[in-house]
């Protein structure tokens, strides 16, 4: 075999196996951008209800807020609501003083997809010292907060669980 | 308040994968690549050597053709999500080890020394064939009967008992046999000789990381600090100790370093990942010397290593240990950047063990430093590979389990590369896929078998929820 067969092949030999390198390397890559990030919430976002408005934020805001004590959070107050358990596990709402509604009514701000919810369940809101209340509406099979079902609106401890059929929510800072 | 910040940090995200995408044709694509690259090597050696394209061309083409195939269509049935890269790596490195020993088994030198030392020569490639067939036999029975690898987790304590049973049986008298200086074969009549240690090393991943997953709060959060170090109670300190133990026997009575060391290593891995105590990877690094300087002074067979290792040129003709890393030095000193060419290197002349532990300066002498590196990266992307799959984990135990293994692998290339370059003492360890050895092969295809299982598993896209609330109209009802 000539020389510069040889050296061909062995040059090309090398080539051939950084080229393998090289794609192995470009899969990575492609694996590596290849997520995508799906925001969920955010018309929710443009049509909550925004307090006085201090620091006019970019987005359109249309009315004014009906349920006051949200500007006046005091330090360790909760500052949204965390689904952690149940189907909607993950979904987290901010708290900014706005009702919150639970239920499998479609127009609820949290839509429950339980079996054990009623249309209109219950409803999370702050009172005027900006302690936050949940209360039953009335559900079929109720509302607990930690071990007790609900029988009058109650101030809800950081962290303690609601729990609506399968679906437990809390309150985090 | 939070409303003051910016308001799209209100938003919930959901990150996930587009479309679902499961990568099955990029891992074709490359497997043809990768079967294309070691048959046009053997091509390359064949007009080298004999100034003819080799015979078996075909069938070896076909062999390694089939065998990536096979596995192939086994991972798209079985693991359709799983990492795309794993099995044409592996694929790629088990061909281009067969067309290495291919190589050296043409050699002149070598045949003439086998025919002395046994008599008989026998070639190593068709072995090394029908080994890398039987991995991947067991890489496809991986895949097919460990349908979930949390399973594994109930096995904890019987792994534990297994890998010691594995590791101690060289030493039964009948069944150990006690070649080429070190403990770490074991004979079954009619089929050869294996090394259970290889196999004992996926097995002892099962027991850290099941025992781990348990205990990891306790190691990690029960400890004072002491000049900077969390230092662990006395009894979580028990298991480390049993391990390095165990480490330590088997190096002083099957003379193996390379076992002793990667159990070790892997351990400190999995307890440093598992606890993200720095003071774990210190320890372990004091233990593991002080191990070996203990040993290294009176076991003889160490102490030849080490002599070998730290002036190879002054014992290099009274010492084979002296001679084969010398000659092994030389080899990737006469490669030089670009290599001799596959097949025009003189890598022979190691002699004994060229095409196992030393295959690596046969690739360092005819392949150069280009090849060094490209194999080196080759290896360094499966690791990755590993690595990320751990970190895609959603599960503890599968999460240790891939750290264990990839950390494993990891140590094991970087101990025999660094052994047979001199970059520290010479162990017997073979370097995975590419070393003429059974057990070796065999037990490295389950290896990728688990991976792959590990990474479907994490890479498979979540069940789509049945109605996504979000789709609906929303609207806020203000008291």
């Amino acid at each position: 075999m000539s020389e510069l067969t040889l050296t061909v092949m062995r040059l090309g030999f090398l080539a051939v196996l950084w080229l393998f390198v090289i794609v192995a390397v470009q899969v990575i890559r492609s694996d590596l951008f290849g997520t995508r990030v799906t925001q969920r919430g955010s018309r929710r976002e443009s049509a909550r209800p925004q307090q006085a408005a201090r620091q006019a934020p970019p987005q359109q805001r249309g009315q004014q807020s009906g349920g006051g004590g949200g500007g006046r959070q005091r330090r360790g107050a909760p500052s949204k609501l965390v689904v952690s358990e149940g189907t909607l596990t993950g979904t987290t709402v901010t708290l900014q003083g706005q009702t919150i509604t639970l239920g499998r009514a479609h127009d609820s701000t949290i839509v429950l997809d339980d079996d054990y919810a009623s249309s209109r369940h219950a409803r999370i809101y702050p009172d005027r010292d900006g302690q936050w209340i949940v209360e039953d509406l009335g559900s079929t099979n109720g509302t607990y907060l930690d071990r007790n079902r609900l029988t009058t609106p109650t101030p809800i401890p950081l962290g303690a669980p609601i729990r609506i059929g399968k679906t437990v929510i809390e309150l985090r800072k | 308040m939070s409303s003051t910040t910016n308001p799209s940090t209100h938003h919930t995200s959901t990150i996930g994968a587009i479309g679902a995408p499961s990568r099955r044709n990029t891992e074709l694509a490359l497997l043809v690549f990768a079967v294309v690259i070691p048959v046009f090597a053997y091509a390359n050696v064949g007009l080298a050597i004999n100034d003819e394209v080799p015979t078996g061309l075909l069938g070896y083409g076909l062999g390694l053709g089939l065998l990536a195939g096979v596995g192939h269509l086994v991972v798209r049935k079985f693991a359709a999500y799983a990492d795309p890269l794993l099995l044409p790596l592996a694929t790629l490195l088990n061909g281009l080890g067969l067309v290495i020993i291919w190589r050296l088994d043409q050699s002149e030198r070598l045949q003439q020394l086998a025919k002395s030392a046994y008599g008989v020569f026998t070639p190593s490639a068709p072995k090394q064939l029908m080994f890398a067939a039987a991995g991947l036999a067991l890489f496809v029975a991986v895949l097919v009967f460990l349908k979930d690898h949390r399973v594994l987790q109930r096995y904890t304590y019987i792994s534990m008992a297994a890998a010691i049973v594995l590791l101690l049986l060289p030493l039964v008298p009948g069944l150990g046999a006690d070649t080429f200086g070190a403990k770490i074969w074991i004979r079954i009549p009619g089929a050869g000789t294996i090394q259970p240690g290889e196999f004992a090393k996926i097995i002892i991943g099962i027991f850290f990381s099941g025992y781990l997953m348990v205990k990891r709060d306790a190691l990690a959060l029960a400890s004072r600090r002491f000049m900077g170090l969390y230092l662990p109670r006395g009894r979580d300190l028990g298991p480390i100790i049993t391990i390095w133990a165990v480490s330590l026997l088997i190096l002083v009575f099957e003379n193996d370093l390379g076992t002793s060391l990667l159990f070790f290593g892997m351990f400190v891995i999995m307890l440093y990942v598992a606890t993200e105590r720095t003071s774990w990877i210190v320890i372990g690094l004091l233990m593991s010397a002080a191990g070996a300087v203990g040993v290294a002074s009176f076991a003889g067979h160490v102490q030849a290593r080490v002599n070998a290792w730290l002036d190879p040129w002054s014992c290099y003709q009274d010492s084979d240990a002296c001679f084969q890393i010398g000659q092994s030095i030389m080899a990737f000193g006469s490669g030089g950047v670009m290599g001799t060419g596959l097949g025009q290197g003189n890598s022979d002349l190691i002699g004994f063990a060229a095409n196992s532990d030393f295959i690596f300066s046969t690739v360092g002498e005819e392949m150069g430093l280009a090849g060094v590196m490209a194999f080196l990266l080759l290896y360094g992307l499966i690791i990755e590979r590993g690595v990320r799959t751990a970190l895609a984990a959603r599960d503890p135990f599968g999460k240790l389990f891939a750290i264990g293994l990839s950390g494993a692998f990891a140590l094991q290339v970087f101990v025999v590369a660094g052994g047979v370059m001199g970059l520290i003492p010479l162990t017997g360890m073979t370097m995975p896929w590419l070393a003429a050895g059974g057990s070796s092969v065999i037990a490295n295809w389950a290896l990728i078998g688990i991976l792959i299982r590990i990474s479907d598993t994490a890479r498979r896209p979540a069940p789509t929820p049945a109605a996504n609330p979000d789709a609906e109209m929303t609207q806020v009802v203000r008291p």
